[in-house]
């Protein structure tokens, strides 16, 4: 495979000089290119938000759908075509805000999707607002006195909900991020990676120089098998650790479906027997 | 007892009542009734009221069984059995002089008020000496099968079959029940000169006995749906149910989805990635589903949403009916988008317009509703076997090349809709307003409006494609009576009561886009009488809109309950 396979060519780029979405664009064609999947066994469904429009400066299948609502498109798609690798990606606000709900219930029903969350805390298309996951005491023109919600954790969250896959990785470290990243594609089941991003418009907390200083990688002694230590090791704070958290193997969604417990072929390509339906209708008399 | 006879008001048409709490077996004496009595070779039709709550309140059955096709609900009771002391006081605004009332002392003791036919059997004894309670509503039901002259063996084979698996000695005991209630019934027949006449007709014993949901479910079936998600609520969920249970042997996928949002989206993921997916909710529901359902719009991807209404505004009456979202299904979505509703009336038509809303929405690449109610989805009567030999699945999805655009704009605005995974090309959908490829466009002077000229389009296409609606009755009307959807027997049966050659019934099937020929069928009446189960004449405003005629009359009903056949041709003996 060649990374230019997903290149759109010459476009116009919505992000700003120097965004951390143009690294996590880079790792995933590069991370995609050494897993040799080819853009149309590929669709990317995304949301709302800077992160979100990926779909349109990489080149794949892709679903640029609603705020928020990329997790249950994403679960029928793979659920209609299980032979689709499908990727999710949006940003902190569409998934842990608008999409919350959407969220629980995607790793509840373990679909076999990609969930790539680019966590740059706070709100970048609108302009600057707090996000879920805006630390507190952070200052915006919205959130005047400082955020003092309490910020929102995705790795214990998903931990908690018992994810297939949790980890957490940092855009400015291009190999160790495709490192995870790869392992996230390749795992069967849901994979949940929260990617941290600076936003160098909006975020002048959050930074690069912020970013390297207060995170460090999981070292080998950890056990992504063992729950209640990754959850320990989610709730740290000052410095925030790096790399996979948790996994937990188990079957997915679409296994776990009436349609595909006895028939691996895809739905969509399963022509519907009429005389079937007749013989069914006979039934009611 | 207080009277030495009874006489029916039709003997060859009895509408028969079961009231009691939830819990009571209401619902088994109504499914083993209405089994025998066509069995028996009698057309029968069943539609049921309920309190929303799993446990007491109080419900009731009614079952027509007649000579001759009956599909609508009547108020009048013939044949009551009350199965609780509250039976009567619930009924007592349908109950006449001659409303035959059976049943237990204490459950009859109200009857003397508004009936003089009550008669006293003691169910509950009867029902210990053949093995325990239990057995009352057998019991009731052999007296019923009796007095309407169905054979006992009739009745004896279904409860063999139907207790087969909890045992011999439970098998016979309700065999025992049923023959004393053969029993009882001989008693009243001779004694009391009831006179039920009914007409058997063998063409009964080989037709269908299907629910609205059911129908509904079936035509999606094989409208080729092979993905559903629903979150339950009521009166939507028996579709979900319905297709839970054919997950397998028809390929289906079944999700029972975290809310009505999540329904949506993934019922427009599916369509797009090539499968034929589609909501079932109702009016609270698909509010939820709305921002979705402009998703459907923009993005061009089919999806069909079955609406089955009940009456708002929010939680309103959660187990009533009412046809109050037909502007709701109509005007939900922000921004402009075309889209087709369909509101079948009879149960065939659930069947055929189910499964049209597939090809519809494959074909025109928009959303399809099939708005029903609750009455609807719940009814149920003997009707000919539906016949599947004009029916097929279209399937317009193409495959792709390496050049292919999901939004070319073409001649028709209709872009032809490849999946991923099928061809060598690239397929992407865009909530934003996008360019050929999908991509986000703000070109406002050129790809905007093509873009929006494009889903117009397709709007004037699919007006050509519009189911047309039913005439009932003489060409040479001078009275038009118009509905739409669930009315459609209540309407009919009123106005062959009324017998006036000059009034006919237009029902529209389809009530957006309108028909090419509406406009026509209502200039030709000197007098048009809206007949709508909502509190603003939704229809009649919609046809305001479009054809510029405003209806003579309306007869407008929103208390939660569906039109009886009585009020509605007492309603229009006044109008015409």
């Amino acid at each position: 495979m060649d990374k230019k396979a997903y290149d759109m060519g010459d476009i116009d780029y919505h992000w700003c000089p120097g965004c951390g979405n143009f690294l996590i664009m880079d790792i995933l064609k590069e991370t995609l290119t050494e897993l040799d999947l080819k853009p149309e066994e590929i669709v990317l469904v995304t949301g709302i938000g800077q992160a979100a429009k990926m779909a349109h400066f990489t080149k794949m299948n892709f679903f640029n759908g609603l705020h928020g609502r990329s997790l249950p498109v994403a679960m029928a798609i793979k659920a209609v075509n299980p032979e689709l690798k499908v990727i999710v990606e949006s940003g902190d606000g569409c998934t842990y805000g608008e999409g919350g709900n959407h969220l629980i219930h995607a790793i509840r029903r373990n679909i076999n999707v990609t969930n790539i969350i680019h966590n740059n805390m706070v709100f970048g298309l609108t302009k600057g607002q707090a996000s879920p996951t805006s630390q507190l005491g952070y200052v915006t023109k919205m959130q005047n006195l400082g955020v003092f919600v309490e910020p929102f954790n995705p790795l214990t969250f998903a931990i908690a909900l018992n994810a297939s896959f949790v980890a957490r990785a940092y855009c400015g470290d291009k190999e160790q991020t495709k490192e995870i990243l790869k392992k996230a594609i390749t795992h069967r089941g849901y994979a949940h990676i929260d990617v941290f991003q600076p936003c160098v418009t909006f975020n002048r907390l959050n930074t690069y120089q912020w970013f390297k200083e207060n995170t460090y990688y999981l070292d080998d002694s950890h056990d992504p098998y063992d729950r209640v230590e990754a959850f320990r090791r989610a709730t740290e704070k000052g410095k925030y650790p790096l790399g996979i958290f948790y996994i937990n193997p188990k079957k997915t969604f679409e296994e776990n479906l009436a349609a595909y417990r006895e028939n691996d072929m895809p739905v969509y390509k399963r022509k519907r027997d009429l005389e079937k339906v007749s013989q069914k209708l006979l039934s009611f008399v | 007892m207080r009277t030495s006879s009874f006489s029916l008001e039709k003997k060859d048409d009895v509408s028969i009542v079961i009231c009691g709490a939830a819990g009571q077996g209401i619902q088994t004496v109504e499914q083993l009734l209405t089994r025998i009595m066509k069995s028996a070779g009698y057309n029968v039709f069943s539609t049921k009221e309920y309190m929303s709550r799993v446990r007491g309140g109080i419900n009731s059955t009614e079952i027509r069984v007649s000579s001759k096709r009956v599909a609508a609900y009547v108020d009048r009771i013939d044949l009551l059995i009350p199965l609780n002391e509250n039976a009567i006081p619930h009924l007592k605004r349908r109950i006449t002089n001659e409303t035959i009332i059976i049943g237990e002392k204490e459950n009859i003791k109200g009857a003397f008020e508004c009936s003089e036919c009550e008669v006293e059997v003691p169910l509950s004894e009867i029902a210990e000496e053949v093995g325990g309670k239990i057995y009352s509503n057998i019991i009731a039901i052999g007296l019923i099968a009796c007095l309407c002259n169905v054979e006992a063996e009739i009745v004896e084979e279904f409860l063999r079959k139907r207790f087969a698996s909890k045992g011999e000695k439970i098998v016979n005991n309700n065999i025992a029940a049923s023959r004393r209630g053969f029993g009882l019934a001989d008693e009243l027949k001779q004694a009391q000169k009831i006179d039920i006449e009914l007409q058997k007709n063998p063409r009964v014993l080989d037709e269908l006995l299907l629910y609205g949901n059911d129908a509904v479910a079936m035509g999606a079936i094989a409208g080729g749906c092979n993905f559903i998600v629903g979150y339950p609520m009521a009166p939507s969920t028996g579709v979900l149910r319905f297709l839970s249970g054919e997950s397998k042997d028809f390929d289906i996928i079944v999700e029972q989805i975290e809310d009505e949002i999540a329904g949506m989206n993934a019922a427009i993921g599916s369509w797009y990635a090539g499968g034929r997916g589609m909501v079932t909710t109702s009016g609270g529901g698909f509010a939820l589903m709305s921002e979705g359902l402009s998703l459907a719009g923009v993005t061009e991807t089919p999806v069909v949403i079955h609406l089955a209404q009940r009456p708002g505004p929010a939680t309103g009456l959660p187990t009533r009916t009412e046809q109050g979202d037909l502007e709701l299904a109509l005007y939900a979505g922000h921004g402009f988008f075309p889209r087709i509703i369909l509101a079948p009336g009879k149960i065939d038509d659930a069947f055929y317009l189910s499964q049209k809303a597939f090809i519809l929405a494959d074909k025109y690449q928009v959303p399809v509703f099939i708005l029903t109610d609750n009455y609807l989805v719940n009814l149920y009567y003997n009707l000919p076997q539906l016949d599947l030999s004009g029916v097929t699945i279209e399937n317009h999805v193409i495959k792709t090349d390496k050049d292919y655009k999901r939004y070319k704009l073409t001649g028709s605005g209709i872009s032809p809709r490849g999946i991923p995974g099928y061809g060598e090309g690239l397929v992407g959908v865009d909530s934003h307003e996008h360019d050929e490829e999908a991509h986000i466009s703000e070109d406002l002077h050129y790809m905007r409006i093509k873009m929006v000229e494009k889903r117009l389009k397709k709007l004037k296409r699919l007006e050509n494609d519009v189911v047309s609606p039913e005439l009932i009755g003489n060409g040479n009307y001078k009275t038009l009576l118009v509905g739409w959807g669930s009315t459609f027997y209540s309407i009919k049966e009123a106005m062959e009561l009324l017998e006036k050659e000059e009034i006919s019934f237009l029902h529209f099937k389809q009530v957006y886009p309108l028909h090419p020929d509406t406009s026509d069928y209502l200039r030709k009446a000197e007098k048009t009488v809206l007949i709508e189960n909502n509190a603003t004449g939704q229809f009649g405003k919609l046809i305001k809109l479009y054809t510029g005629i405003e209806v003579d009359a309306k007869i407008l009903k929103f208390n939660g309950l569906p039109f009886s056949v009585e009020e509605l041709t007492e309603k229009l003996e006044n109008i015409v």
